[in-house]
């Protein structure tokens, strides 16, 4: 028995030593595939409670946070030895969450009780339960921590959270099955995506009113199956790339115009992404296909399919060093 | 009937803009749930009862669902149900439904439908039917008042022939039973089948009157030995009667489809994709059971309303009715795209998944079957076949 686990420590040592990561969650096989950004492969499988989803980093990549649905858990997991070290009280079903700039509370969706639940990741106890829309989903909070978002994919709003007081301040409709939020301008402007209704909508922070819609339109595929969800931004925010679900592609989008300006064909059923350090390179989840699309941001060209696990869901980067 | 019209300026002031939480203006939406009771006909087996409250459950979670959006918005939702007995008088409950709202949803026979839109006091009405395939009804028997969120037989039994034409299963044959439901079942898969190019040979009906259960292997392999060769069997069995006892019993080697093996369906527990697992588990959370055809017409029904009155702010049947025939309407259905209806006869359209007990095994429309509108009008009446003219098309 002790040899592995030998072997497993000397290869960890071995990647970290060498290059960044990319972690991402296999929705249906209940484990993180971890992808090395230098060989652009699988190179370590860890096991997660039931249907791992969302994931994200502690601000110092000390600990990992994995949603884990049907354990209705979110799990903190040293990323060093893939060891879970405790369960956070979650709520039921977390989907999607997000870490507050303090590093300390999480914003959990949960996706059966229509609750978003603020946990303390310190004290390990829940702060607030705040009431929203049916399915709650994505999920964001402004860069100076004062607005958290989530977004009810039944309900069909984004649902404004004043992180003083834990309680909405303001509720805005959006197009069918909103399913991914984001914050960017240095938290002027707000996207929310719309997976059914097939467009993401822009909000202007300060006075919670839309200011422009995108559309997508890729040619061949009928616009029912252009189904917006996950984004992230480029460097300074310039560019968002947008995947489409089902259409198998992602959408390049100016941040400024609000123009679609290309469009990439990725794998099956795109979901969630997220970039390597220098955003030169982005890394999607396709669900249906059970792989991971790399793209070289500058040419704007699919690179490299790399098989992971089954339904991989969410994406995270971890610097190794 | 109770609502309270919010002025036009507020309407525009929803779309796209941040609504207060507690919004000034509040507008009461009255649903009422109609339910007429229909003995089912004795079958072989008990093995599967139909549960007492079959499409009342979709009434209840579509409204949970609507309330808990509404409460955002300044909307409210009250619900009303009435089961009308198998001898009870359907007329008078719909007149007494009336005085109440005009928004109704209806879990009845197509003859009652038809009845309950021509009562004079529904012609102002919405009524939502979630019981009734018929084709007719969204045909030459259409009604302008009446919206169909139940798919036709026709949608169901083209979604079959284009998994059949798929596979290549291009030989048919049919068994059907003696009831003129069956009847009208077996026919549109005739002509489903003659619509994609198949081949149907034999039809056969089913006149057995023994007890299946106990000797279905050695009555059903001589029953359809007669039918020759063919692909894939046909069974149709509306009321569950003796179709289960088919499969596997019969002459040639070959799969079985319609009533029974694999299904086309309105919904099922085995739908589990486009996150309709959330649906799933926030019905069975409710309802103590699984989720099944008549549960989802009705909550689409209930959920359409309440899509419609988040978009408008309005609660009148007229301007619901605009909204949902119009290009902007769409109803995330957990169906993996958006549905909508047809504005020349009413229909929700929707994916229909074909089934086994066990799993998915496919969802039409099948990639490949085009169309110039929506690949959904693939399935049931498109425009130019569907006769019906009371959409003032």
């Amino acid at each position: 028995m002790k040899l592995p686990i030998l072997t497993t420590c000397a290869a960890l040592l071995c990647s970290a030593a060498w290059a960044d990561e990319i972690w991402v969650t296999n929705e249906k096989d209940d484990t993180i595939s971890v992808i090395d950004i230098e060989t652009l492969e699988v190179v370590r499988t860890i096991e997660t409670g039931e249907r791992p989803r969302g994931i994200t980093f502690s601000k110092d990549y000390s600990v990992v946070y994995i949603c884990a649905s049907d354990s209705d858990a979110v799990q903190v997991m040293d990323p060093e030895t893939g060891e879970i070290l405790h369960d956070l009280p979650s709520g039921e079903d977390p989907e999607q969450f997000v870490l507050h700039p303090d590093n300390r509370h999480l914003y959990i969706a949960n996706e059966d009780d229509a609750i978003t639940t603020v946990v303390d990741t310190e004290t390990r106890t829940v702060v607030a339960q705040i009431d929203v829309g049916i399915e709650p989903e994505g999920m964001a909070v402004s860069p100076d921590g004062k607005i958290a978002i989530t977004t009810s994919e039944t309900t069909n709003m984004a649902h404004w959270i004043d992180t003083d007081t834990q309680e909405l301040f303001a509720n805005t409709l959006v197009d069918s099955r909103p399913r991914h939020a984001e914050f960017i301008k240095d938290g002027t402007e707000l996207w929310v995506s719309a997976e059914i209704g097939g467009t993401i909508s822009v909000f202007d922070v300060a006075t919670q009113t839309e200011k422009a819609k995108i559309d997508f339109e890729v040619a061949n595929i009928h616009p029912d199956r252009v189904q917006p969800v996950g984004f992230e931004f480029t460097t300074g925010d310039t560019h968002a790339f947008v995947a489409l679900g089902p259409s198998n592609h992602v959408a390049v989008v100016n941040a400024e115009t609000y123009e679609v300006e290309d469009y990439i064909l990725v794998g099956r059923r795109v979901w969630h992404m997220d970039f390597n350090r220098d955003r030169s390179q982005l890394f999607t989840t396709n669900g249906v296909s059970g792989d991971v699309t790399v793209i070289d941001v500058a040419s704007r060209k699919a690179i490299k399919s790399i098989k992971v696990g089954r339904f991989p869901w969410g994406a995270a980067f971890r610097p190794t060093d | 009937m109770r609502r309270l019209a919010l002025l036009a300026g507020v309407f525009t002031s929803i779309f796209g803009c941040a609504v207060a939480t507690d919004a000034a203006a509040e507008t009461e939406v009255v649903i009422h749930y109609i339910k007429q009771e229909v003995a089912p006909p004795p079958t072989l087996s008990n093995l599967d009862p139909i549960p007492e409250d079959l499409g009342l459950r979709g009434a209840e979670l579509g409204l949970e669902d609507n309330i808990t959006t509404g409460r955002f918005l300044g909307q409210s939702y009250e619900l009303s149900v009435t089961r009308v007995p198998e001898d009870g008088d359907f007329v008078a409950a719909v007149e007494a439904a009336l005085a109440e709202t005009d928004l109704l949803v209806l879990d009845a026979p197509a003859d009652q439908v038809l009845t309950a839109a021509d009562i004079p006091a529904a012609a102002s009405a919405l009524i939502f039917n979630a019981g009734a395939a018929d084709v007719a009804l969204r045909a030459d028997a259409c009604r302008a008042n009446v919206l169909h969120t139940i798919p036709s037989y026709a949608m169901r039994a083209d979604a079959l022939m284009q998994f059949f034409v798929k596979r290549r299963w291009t030989e048919i044959a049919l068994v059907e039973g003696e009831r003129a439901d069956d009847q009208a079942w077996a026919d549109t898969m005739e002509a489903s089948a003659r619509k994609f190019g198949l081949s149907f040979g034999a039809r056969k009906t089913w006149a057995f009157d023994a007890d299946m259960r106990r000797n279905a292997a050695q009555e059903v392999p001589v029953f359809t030995q007669e039918l020759g060769d063919y692909d894939v069997l046909l069974v149709a069995d509306a009321a569950d009667d003796f179709a289960r006892y088919i499969s596997f019993n019969t002459w040639q080697p070959r799969p079985v489809a319609g009533s029974e093996g694999l299904r086309p369906v309105v919904w099922h527990r085995v739908v589990e994709q486009w996150g309709a697992a959330q649906l799933q588990s926030r019905f069975t959370e409710l309802a103590g059971r699984d989720m099944k055809d008549r549960d989802y017409a009705v909550w689409a029904a209930m959920r359409a309303i309440g899509e419609a009155v988040t978009r408008t702010g309005a609660a009148d049947a007229a301007t619901l009715r605009e909204y949902m025939l119009s290009d902007a309407f769409e109803l995330a259905g957990f169906k993996g795209r958006p549905l909508t209806f047809r504005a020349w006869n009413g229909q929700l359209r929707q994916p229909i998944p074909l089934v086994h007990e066990r799993a998915l095994v496919a969802q039409a429309p099948l990639e490949g079957f085009l169309h110039q509108r929506t690949e959904l009008d693939t399935l049931g009446l498109d425009e130019p076949e569907s006769g019906c003219s009371a959409f003032g098309n």
